[in-house]
């Protein structure tokens, strides 16, 4: 697929989706990466995880997943000026997660040209566990 | 679970306060490191060749690469890999820690090579109830990257509960 540009993107565009089950190796990768050791995303008898029943996902996963859907349908043609999201519900390895999202808005202001997403992670639920918002600006 | 826990005046008084600062040095095997953990296929984020035919100086950092930890013994933290030293401190006494949220604001494309200096200051703490887990306290950062050339290349403000 070409990379989206600022004269192709249409306001309530759907992005391409980007499927991630997670397993407990890319979690423990994901700490590698990071520097976030935290056992409740990768031992199972540490007590946070006992009180929850499992180990659960990183939020920071999900919000680098969103960055690399974003980065994946972008094709480096625009730049990330503002990404973020709210770690609403937990997620779990092993488990299909799917980051999905669509063209809120698209602008311009001071000459840049600026579109607006809004994303967000579905569980296998159907449920919307973390939405998130990114700002791309495109160049002239 | 915190059934009294509120906010005391030790507490309030840390909002405002800042860190010493911290030096980020962007690496191409941190970079990778990273985008492996994520799971890019994308080689931008890999191999320097294909950063430069992408119009980049150097690999990028990919779009949530910032929070990344730098780690020395004894000056970050064992499970957590961030800077401990000189670093504002709220007394809670809270044991468990969720990630609230996260917002990256960039002014400019961050890549190997640079090196970052890092200044965390406390934006809010607040206490909420959740049906989940009862009572928690809901602590916003904010941390400004400033680049070699001392320019300001990035803010992150992050929400961290402990309950």
């Amino acid at each position: 697929m070409d990379a989206p540009t600022w004269e192709t993107i249409n306001e309530g565009d759907e992005l391409p989706e980007l499927h991630k089950t997670p397993t407990v190796t890319d979690l423990v990768r994901y700490s590698a990466g990071s520097g976030d050791f935290n056992p409740l995303h990768h031992d199972y008898d540490f007590p946070q995880s006992k009180a929850i029943g499992t180990i659960i996902v990183h939020g920071r996963y999900k919000y680098a997943a969103m960055g690399e859907m974003v980065s994946n349908w972008l094709q480096h043609g625009g730049r990330i000026r503002k990404i973020s999201c709210q770690y609403r519900g937990m997620d779990f390895p092993d488990k299909p997660l799917v980051i999905q999202g669509r063209v809120a808005s698209k602008s311009e202001d001071n000459g840049e040209k600026l579109v607006n997403l809004h994303l967000w992670t579905l569980n296998e639920d159907g449920k919307k566990t973390t939405p998130g918002w990114v700002t791309v600006v495109f160049p002239d | 679970m915190a059934e009294a826990f509120e906010l005391t005046d030790e507490m309030k008084a840390a909002i405002g306060s800042e860190s010493a600062p911290w030096t980020y040095e962007v690496t191409t095997t941190s970079v990778r490191a990273f985008a492996r953990g994520v799971g890019y296929t994308d080689p931008v984020y890999f191999d320097r060749e294909a950063a430069h035919a992408a119009g980049y100086r150097d690999i990028p950092a990919p779009p949530t690469y910032l929070g990344t930890a730098v780690f020395i013994p004894g000056r970050s933290h064992d499970i957590f890999s961030g800077p401990v030293e000189n670093q504002p401190s709220v007394h809670h006494g809270l044991e468990n820690v969720l990630d609230g949220g996260t917002e990256t604001e960039y002014f400019e494309q961050v890549c190997a090579g640079d090196t970052l200096t890092g200044v965390t200051r406390v934006a809010s703490l607040d206490v909420r109830e959740s049906k989940a887990i009862g009572k928690m306290l809901i602590a916003t950062t904010e941390m400004t990257y400033t680049n070699q050339e001392g320019r300001k290349v990035a803010a992150q403000r992050s929400q961290v509960i402990f309950y």
